[in-house]
């Protein structure tokens, strides 16, 4: 397993991932987990009072997702799962638009795609898997790869679970990237638990290895450690726009929460594998690391302290004033142009909204 | 300042209700966005729900114990300031509410009634504490009729007294105490009927007595309790009859076993899971220490600790409280002697431990003659499924958990 900086914020160095990193940097690092906690136990008490439908709690796993999302040029493209709130955070994706999906009151899915170059929330199990091969299929025929022009060639990064590894989609997918060489990297955070099915039910070998079988790199990283999450993401982005075809990235991580707010992770796991696992947080081992170089001054702290508790009060006030969408709205983000049945369809909403009358 | 009423959420995707199981707050606390306020319990999980408002709590809607609609209101918070609310004064889309609420919709169709008029707000809710609820039940008084002079218009003991009085509603002349009183089962009350009736309905139980004189292993105990590891976790006589339940299990393998109606079989456990009845401020409760017999008498007595102490404060886990294989109930705290144990089902055998007393006992030496001394002696009972366990099987394994208490240097053996 990759690591470059160990549970008590040791720097190591490996070989294959040399990682060079500004003390700059590295606090940005930081700054970006400690937001993204911030938003995600926000939306944890949000949903507690009834202002959202649902959270998946991306608590633990924010190490990988930091490290992947920076691992990413402007141009690259990814395909999320319905956890990927650090990745989106990275992506520069407001996360008040992630509440407004977890709200039910955005029927555009969330943001403008293409603004971003991060896919909506898929909340199929594995199906975006192959969404990102077709896209990187476009990539290739784009001639956006291997080209040599580094602000062109173009790498797509494919988030998905432990559990999604036993779906057929991402099997399939694994196939075409492996036939066809595409320029993917398919992110697997194995947070060991796919709801309640432990991983080891789900397959006989560590997850990385089945890349062998598919005929591309796989590699299982420490997706606790946010440094090697990001040389290891950027090395096999790298390896994607440089036409070397995919690679499988295990990232080796917790999840620290329950599986969505409507989950009871208690009855099927124990409490000392959960206190295990808080002692590898990725937050504390960065911490630790930045304490030992001298960068964690006051001044600093205070000000993501502050930036964090801002974020709160405005993520709490945005979710409060959502207004309440357009019913007609729903029809307007099927396909890019509009079909005769959908207008159609549209007229018949129409005419069954005029026919209410407001009575509150 | 704004009165904000924080409407039960449904935390769970469907869940219509919730018991309110402990407020972490009083009216006059002074609360944060996000602090945890109370403790509920749904079909699925307790679950602690955080302060929408920062404030002072106003009033406390609704009481530990009660089953709340998802939606309803459960607590007041007067808050301090504006700017932690929306602009404007409607109340804000809440999504949290299930799937049966229909208060949110506020549309209806116009065709089936074309003159329509405008729909009264309901009544608004009465706030008034349980107590003067209860009160106002006993002498007749409707709530909603009744102005509160209390903070933030609730309802006092006092103005009930009054209503009653000015609307000639008579009191009954009989102290309120001769009205009956009807609680509602819920809860873990109500677990405890199902799984108490089935357990009796289902297994022909047949229970068995032993008495014993345990000095042996008392004295034991106060020398393990000398021992500097002990001096944390020191033991109780529960630890030694669990350490000797546990030895006797692994020679009477049956008594771990469950009988299964279909296919008919007996399933052997391979580990014991040990669970120990438990009395709670809410109900009975069996959580059980998981394969228990690999427990050191320190670590054993250390567990037996942790499960009291979490039972007690009512945060005893659903994995704590399923797959147990044998239960144990200490009812010598209540200072009885024995009694005929029910099965927990799933189970095949439950012991109970009666009091330890000073008792005369009657000593026989090694030479025959017998003197009659103060020992301290205690009965066992335990109960056990005669489906498939005989009256031999559970007599020997009583018998075995007896000589290893009366004599525990048996263990060693």
């Amino acid at each position: 397993m990759i690591q470059l900086l160990d549970a008590d914020g040791v720097r190591r160095d490996h070989p294959d991932y040399p990682l060079s990193i500004s003390d700059g940097e590295l606090r940005e690092l930081y700054r970006d987990l400690v937001l993204v906690r911030r938003i995600d136990t926000e939306a944890t008490a949000l949903q507690r009072q009834g202002e959202l439908g649902l959270w998946a709690s991306l608590a633990g796993q924010e190490g990988a997702q930091i490290g992947a999302g920076r691992a990413l040029r402007s141009q690259d493209y990814v395909f999320p799962t319905y956890r990927e709130h650090g990745v989106a955070w990275c992506r520069d994706i407001d996360p008040v638009h992630i509440l407004e999906l977890f709200r039910g009151v955005s029927l555009a899915g969330g943001w403008d795609p293409s603004a971003h170059n991060m896919n909506l929330y898929t909340l199929v199990i594995g199906s975006q898997t192959l969404h990102s091969v077709g896209f990187a299929m476009g990539v290739v025929r784009d001639g956006m790869v291997g080209s040599g022009d580094t602000a062109a060639d173009t790498a797509v990064l494919a988030c998905f679970g432990d559990g999604a590894t036993s779906q057929g989609d991402t099997n399939e997918a694994f196939v075409w990237a492996a036939a066809s060489n595409l320029p993917v990297v398919f992110f697997c955070q194995n947070n060991q638990w796919a709801i309640s099915e432990p991983v080891e039910k789900q397959s006989r070998v560590p997850l990385y290895q089945r890349a062998a079988g598919f005929g591309f790199p796989g590699v299982r990283v420490d997706g606790n450690d946010v440094l090697a999450c990001l040389a290891v993401t950027r090395r096999a982005l790298d390896d994607a726009r440089s036409g070397q075809g995919p690679t499988l990235i295990e990232a080796y991580t917790y999840r620290m929460e329950a599986h969505t707010t409507s989950d009871d992770p208690t009855r099927y796991r124990n409490a000392d594998e959960v206190a295990r696992w808080a002692a590898r947080d990725p937050i504390d081992r960065l911490r630790k690391h930045l304490d030992s170089r001298g960068l964690l001054d006051a001044r600093f702290l205070d000000s993501v302290g502050e930036q964090s508790e801002q974020l709160a009060v405005r993520l709490r006030a945005a979710t409060r004033a959502m207004p309440e969408p357009d019913p007609l709205s729903a029809f307007d983000h099927v396909y890019a142009e509009q079909t005769a049945e959908l207008a159609q369809q549209r007229g018949q909403m129409r005419e069954f909204l005029d026919s209410l009358e407001e009575v509150g | 300042m704004a009165t904000e009423r924080f409407l039960l959420p449904d935390v769970g995707e469907g869940l219509t209700e919730a018991d309110i199981l402990q407020w972490h707050v009083a009216p006059g606390d002074t609360v944060e966005v996000n602090q945890i306020i109370v403790e509920i319990e749904t079909a699925k999980a307790a679950v602690e729900l955080p302060a929408p408002f920062a404030g002072v709590v106003g009033a406390l809607l609704v009481s530990v114990g009660q089953t709340v609609p998802v939606g309803a209101p459960i607590i007041e918070i007067e808050t301090v300031s504006l700017d932690a609310l929306p602009s404007d004064s409607a109340p804000a889309l809440l999504v949290g509410y299930g799937p049966r609420d229909t208060s949110l919709h506020r549309r209806r169709r116009v065709a089936p009634a074309p003159v329509l008029t405008v729909v009264p707000a309901g009544p608004a809710p009465v706030l008034a504490k349980p107590p003067v609820r209860k009160l106002a039940k006993a002498l007749g008084v409707d709530l909603v009729d009744v102005a509160g002079s209390g903070p933030g218009g609730v309802v006092t003991r006092l103005d009930v007294e009054a209503a009653a009085t000015s609307s000639g509603v008579s009191a009954p002349s009989g102290a309120p105490s001769a009205v009956e009183e009807r609680v509602p089962v819920r809860g873990l009350v109500r677990h405890m009927a199902a799984a108490m009736s089935l357990s009796v309905s289902t297994i022909p139980h047949v229970t068995v007595l032993l008495t014993i004189d345990m000095s042996a292993t008392m004295e034991l105990r106060e020398r393990v309790n000398a021992r500097p590891e002990f001096a944390d976790a020191r033991t109780s006589p529960l630890s030694f009859v669990a350490r000797a339940a546990l030895l006797a299990l692994r020679r009477h393998p049956l008594l771990n076993s469950v009988w299964c109606d279909d296919p008919q079989e007996i399933v052997l456990r391979p580990a014991v899971n040990l669970g120990i009845a438990a009395a709670t401020e809410r109900g009975l409760i069996v959580p059980n220490i998981k394969d228990a017999a690999q427990l050191s008498l320190l670590e054993l007595s250390t567990a037996l600790r942790a499960l009291a102490a979490t039972a007690r404060a009512g945060r005893s886990t659903p994995a704590d409280l399923r797959d147990g294989t044998f239960t144990i109930s200490n009812i010598g705290v209540f200072g009885v002697d024995a009694g005929t144990p029910i099965i927990t089902p799933g189970e095949s055998a439950i012991l109970a431990f009666g009091a330890v007393r000073r008792q005369p006992w009657v000593i026989t030496a090694s030479d025959g003659s017998e003197a009659i001394e103060p020992r301290w002696v205690t009965q066992l009972s335990l109960s056990f499924d005669h489906r498939h366990i005989d009256g031999q099987a559970g007599s020997r394994f009583l018998a075995d958990i007896g000589a290893t208490l009366t004599d525990p240097a048996l263990a060693l053996l």
